[in-house]
């Protein structure tokens, strides 16, 4: 269950943060992504995949989450 | 030589390769790479902060340094303890050249040693006492000191004294910030380990402190310099450009920095981020909690510093964007001036790097300005994110090395056949005895600053005098050249 801080980088792609591992990559896609609903899987640009639990509403980035590798 | 083909590279690689026995050839093969500009992530050509082979000569330092040298040590106001033996402060103190304004010993400690100087009844019953009372005697003989970090030393974490609590008693009595850092150097791979739990030190004891006193006069042009450690003044060469254009430095990190610069912190607009490995922590952390953007720059050479500078400004309103083009504009004939001078005389030179942080990547810029080019780098203790940063930098079929060995640094060398050598002090006086000018890059070679338009000024001056120095052509005893020119009209005959 690694800390991820999930963030907009400066060209306003998302980028996803493992701090145990220093390591910072694109997301390609996210299964949620509305108003109401957003988390659950998360694919790198890598194919890496990340799980987090959907949040109830879309949350302000950076954010720092608990994620499961998916 | 001239510049490598791709198939050279890798065949000069597998070559120093070869002496390895099979099993560290395997692992020294994976922080070895050919640069592919072409390759978006790192981590596929190239392995990085993974645990140094034993036997072999690496040039990484440990958790303490990170903490101690890197980011808690250039903080001018505070007194920071070496906590444990007396060594570890001792041989590191005054080592890095961060300057400074304050008189030493009075309100500023940056150059002074403090230790706890652990002895053997230390050991065995535990040292707590001796530090509780050192923080009292610190209090007494430096009573202008802003607060005090204890950084831990191996043997505290391996008897498990617990310096939280004597912190803590400690700010009871005296209502001074005092921060353990648990900075113990066996934790980690390298220093890099040390960055990051100082700059979790930073944020859970240090920057929060003034989260609910809104009596700093905010303007809507603070910035903060993050990671500039003011090595021969660094950061007032790189603050001067910013405040040219508009900007308010509301704080320096950490060099020549105070700890209510610190705690300000969390008031400004912007974090400029210049060392991305030794501070990319606390920006993440300070972009989530207080909403604050922080951007990476570059001040080495000419070229990065308008690209900076421009990228800087876009923050801001229109003022400050035709400010900094002001600035831009101001500074342009002197450092052409700069480059006319010395272009000629460094034209075409060939460098390799092998360095910490964000040189190895940050001034392959201002060697381009100068018309040199830089043909391999390599990194201490870099992660994969610098290598991603790295990568486009870098020319194609260039040498990447991480944690180079010292055998394979000096092959390197020998075949790669580079007019100038930046590196550390350790590497130093073996490559001048083989005859290869070289810079020492970690402190600039007691000289700097080398940021800004003024540093690059003085980085010019200095690659000139050290490459064209007529020494390099005086290294050979008299009788062996005289041998080599009858050999080579013996051979023409």
């Amino acid at each position: 269950m690694p800390s991820v801080m999930i963030r907009k980088d400066n060209e306003g792609k998302m980028t996803l943060y493992v701090a145990k591992k220093d390591q910072e990559d694109e997301i390609s896609s996210i299964e949620f992504e509305s108003a109401d609903k957003w988390g659950g899987l998360i694919e790198m640009t890598d194919g890496t995949k990340y799980f987090i639990e959907p949040l109830d509403a879309m949350p302000k980035l950076p954010i720092t989450l608990r994620a499961r590798r998916g | 030589m001239s510049t490598m083909s791709r198939d050279e590279t890798e065949a000069l690689i597998q070559e120093v390769l070869e002496v390895y026995p099979a099993k560290a050839k395997k692992d020294r093969e994976k922080h070895l790479a050919v640069n592919d500009q072409t390759v978006e992530q790192s981590k596929k050509c190239i392995t990085s902060n993974k645990k140094s082979l034993p036997g072999v000569m690496t040039v990484r330092g440990c958790a303490y340094a990170g903490s101690k040298g890197v980011v808690w040590g250039p903080i001018k106001d505070m007194i920071h303890i070496s906590h444990g033996p007396v060594g570890c402060g001792q041989y590191s103190r005054n080592g890095r050249r961060n300057y400074y304004i304050g008189t030493t010993g009075i309100n500023a400690f940056v150059t002074m040693n403090f230790t706890s100087d652990f002895q053997e009844k230390d050991i065995v019953f535990g040292g707590d006492k001796k530090l509780a009372k050192l923080l009292e005697e610190v209090e007494t003989l430096f009573p202008l000191n802003k607060g005090v970090s204890i950084q831990s030393e191996c043997p505290i974490g391996l008897i498990g004294d617990d310096i939280e609590a004597v912190a803590k008693k400690a700010t009871a009595s005296t209502g001074k910030t005092v921060v353990p850092v648990r900075c113990e150097g066996f934790r980690g791979v390298s220093q890099s380990l040390g960055h990051h739990i100082a700059n979790d030190a930073v944020r859970d004891w240090a920057l929060d402190k003034r989260d609910d006193d809104d009596s700093f006069e905010t303007t809507q042009y603070d910035v903060a310099i993050i990671g500039d450690y003011n090595i021969g003044g660094d950061a007032w060469s790189s603050r001067i450009l910013l405040e040219e254009m508009g900007l308010r430095v509301v704080a320096q990190w950490s060099g020549d920095g105070t700890i209510a610069e610190m705690e300000l912190t969390p008031k400004v607009k912007l974090n400029l981020v210049h060392c991305y490995r030794s501070m990319n922590y606390i920006s993440r952390h300070m972009e989530e909690k207080y909403g604050i953007p922080w951007m990476e720059y570059n001040f080495f050479g000419p070229t990065k510093t308008d690209e900076s500078l421009r990228k800087i400004a876009a923050f801001f309103d229109e003022s400050i964007q035709q400010k900094a083009e002001e600035v831009i504009a101001k500074y342009k004939l002197e450092y052409q001036s700069v480059i006319e001078k010395y272009r000629p005389r460094l034209e075409g030179k060939r460098v390799m790097l092998y360095i910490g942080g964000l040189r190895p990547r940050h001034v392959i810029g201002a060697y381009e300005d100068l018309g040199m080019e830089v043909v391999g780098t390599g990194y201490e203790f870099a992660h994969n994110d610098d290598y991603d940063r790295t990568i486009k930098e870098m020319g194609n079929a260039t040498l990447l090395y991480d944690d180079v060995t010292g055998y394979e640094f000096e092959e390197f060398v020998k075949k790669v056949k580079p007019d100038l050598i930046g590196s550390g002090i350790k590497e130093k006086y073996i490559f001048q005895k083989m005859g290869v000018p070289f810079r020492q890059m970690h402190s600039w070679d007691y000289s700097g600053p080398y940021h800004g338009y003024d540093g690059f000024a003085i980085f010019a001056r200095d690659m000139d005098m050290t490459l064209n120095n007529p020494c390099w052509k005086k290294l050979q005893a008299p009788w062996q050249v005289e041998d080599t020119a009858e050999e080579a009209v013996a051979a023409s005959a």
